[in-house]
């Protein structure tokens, strides 16, 4: 065997132990019978998968998904306008990179929790309105769909950032140049020649911040305060509070099912001859 | 009718170097002008200051004879062709060409986009990416974007560097014909003096941001104000401080008669180059010269003793 096939070795092992193996247990788990005290038992049944069918958990799963959408396209809004400052910036470029990335430094527990603070009714930013009397009684900041939200967007706005800021940075200045040079105003620049030929690095951030707002948990959880029960907190219920492990498998089974679809999708239309 | 384009001490610097160091142009409406010279010396940046692309720090750039300084690229009616083309690889051929039309608000545009794809030659190719389209395809879409638009000047940024030695001879033809049948003025920039000297009715003879002589073709080529001129527009022998082309001089044997002006000297070799042949000479001075002659008068050897003969005429001497 050449050398340079052995390269791939601590890969194989790293996917084979810490992806295959999981997987495919989950998957087994999936289509057991629940223990009393939770684990697994037999005999082999589909009874967790007609479950998923419940009204009660397709909501739980149509919610997650609205709110994956909507946490993408507000990373979209916020993250393109920043990533072409940046793009476009002649000094400091490296300084505003770094700001990007600077959350990355401390934990994202740490930062969920900062939010609390900052969000909860005696927290910094009601104390504050109150101090300078614009209301009177703290306002219901903190424990809703909207903390969630604002949480989200927080925590995945970088990943949308960066790979749109790499597109941009590639992108032909005579471009731009042509465009303005045809006549097209800035603001016709940008919707009709940057963001269509950013569409790559658009493509890969909304996947970047979709997969993981779709299966979030600790944010919905610390900043939804239990509330908003999205489909990574009834998964993580299932194993913990509700001891239903096959329920739980047969949950995670089905989201990252519907994952893989949707990229295979998307990837499938972004392969179309572009440039 | 005045100028359609004109610069007036146009200076632009950028941090730690002046790249245009006072330029001062007239270019007549309806004529093929060019900028000629070496890489660096100001006439890329010249033809952005036109475009707009880059402020002037000094000087002023006049079209139809306002002044047109403090005008954002879109909202000056020039158009340019870009050395790498710069066409949307999102857009189709024909889409690329629509864009200005669109911006423009121009209606008509069916009409306008076929007419101007049967004027390059580019009928059938509309609906190719540009990725689809071979060197000379794309440039021809770059010019059809340009041209449909009737721009006041289309600039041109070494528009054949990339096509390959044929497909470029056969556009320089192609384009001087173009502006001619189109009557729109061209401003091209370039390094290459053959194509300066083969298309332009006028050119300018730029070198470190100045301009060193502008004049035709003929005027530039055959009476050129600096060594630099000479140099740069042609090889050159120098005789006793005075310049001949190689192709205005002759080798003789020492018993041939003649009126013109000779100097002695020894063949040291010769090239061929099959239209005709370059036969090297040591004169008794000690100068090496080239002479240009026809393949029927190179029947010289290395070490023949030979006369270099040149006619008055032909000299270029600087003071």
């Amino acid at each position: 065997m050449k050398l340079r096939s052995w390269f791939l070795l601590p890969t194989w092992v790293w996917m084979a132990a810490l992806f295959t193996a999981p997987f495919a247990i989950v998957l087994g788990y999936s289509f057991l019978t629940r223990g009393i005290l939770g684990g697994i038992e037999a005999p082999w049944t589909i009874e967790s998968y007609q479950r998923l069918f419940d009204p009660l958990y397709l909501t739980v799963l149509l919610r997650s998904f609205a709110m994956a959408l909507t946490s993408t396209a507000l990373c979209l809004v916020f993250a393109f306008p920043a990533a072409l400052f940046i793009s476009r910036a002649v000094r400091y470029k490296n300084l505003y990179l770094q700001l990007v990335m600077l959350p990355f430094w401390t934990s994202f527990l740490v930062r969920t929790y900062a939010w609390i603070f900052l969000l909860r009714d005696t927290g910094l930013i009601n104390t504050a309105l109150q101090a300078t009397g614009l209301i009177h009684s703290p306002l219901p900041l903190l424990y809703n769909n909207g903390a969630v939200l604002l949480g989200l967007v927080y925590g995945y706005l970088p990943f949308m950032v960066l790979p749109i800021y790499a597109t941009l940075e590639r992108l032909d200045p005579a471009l731009v140049e042509a465009a303005a040079d045809l006549g097209a105003r800035p603001i016709t620049t940008v919707f009709h020649v940057i963001v269509p030929l950013s569409k790559p690095g658009i493509v890969a951030g909304s996947i970047l911040v979709f997969i993981p707002c779709l299966g979030a948990y600790l944010t919905p959880d610390l900043l939804g305060g239990g509330r908003t029960v999205l489909v990574g907190n009834l998964v993580q219920n299932q194993f913990t509070s509700a001891r239903d492990w096959p329920f739980g498998s047969a949950v995670s089974i089905l989201l990252m099912a519907l994952v893989t679809v949707l990229l295979w999708a998307l990837l499938r239309c972004e392969s179309e001859p572009l440039a | 009718m005045g100028p359609i384009l004109e610069l007036r001490k146009l200076v632009k610097h950028f941090p730690g170097q002046q790249a245009v160091n006072g330029i001062s142009l007239s270019i007549p409406q309806g004529s093929f002008f060019s900028l000629l010279g070496p890489s660096g010396c100001g006439k890329t940046t010249t033809l952005r200051l036109i475009a707009g692309f880059e402020q002037p720090t000094q000087g002023d750039v006049l079209l139809n004879g306002e002044i047109v300084n403090d005008r954002k690229p879109y909202e000056r009616n020039v158009s340019t062709v870009f050395q790498s083309y710069a066409l949307f690889p999102h857009l189709t051929a024909r889409e690329n060409i629509e864009f200005g039309l669109k911006r423009h608000g121009i209606g008509d545009v069916d009409r306008r986009v076929r007419e101007v794809l049967e004027f390059v030659s580019l009928t059938g190719k509309e609906t190719r990416k540009p990725a689809q389209l071979s060197g000379g395809e794309k440039q021809r879409v770059a010019l059809a974007r340009s041209l449909v638009l009737q721009p006041d000047v289309l600039l041109l940024d070494e528009p054949l560097a990339a096509l390959d030695p044929k497909l470029r001879k056969q556009m320089r033809v192609e384009l001087k014909a173009m502006q001619r049948r189109a009557g729109i003025t061209f401003l091209l920039v370039t390094h290459d003096q053959e194509e300066a000297l083969s298309m332009s009715d006028q050119l300018a003879v730029m070198n470190e941001g100045r301009i060193e002589q502008v004049g035709s073709p003929e005027d530039v080529y055959l009476r050129p104000q600096s060594p630099f001129v000479a140099g740069f527009l042609g090889s050159v022998n120098w005789i006793g401080g005075i310049g001949i082309r190689p192709e205005a001089t002759r080798v003789a044997r020492p018993a041939d008669g003649g009126a013109e002006k000779r100097s002695p000297g020894q063949v040291t070799g010769s090239i061929f180059l099959g239209d005709c042949v370059q036969v090297l000479v040591r004169l008794a001075s000690g100068e090496d010269v080239v002479a240009q002659v026809a393949r029927s008068a190179a029947g010289f050897e290395p070490g023949d003793a030979v006369h270099i003969c040149w006619h008055d005429t032909d000299e270029m001497s600087f003071s």
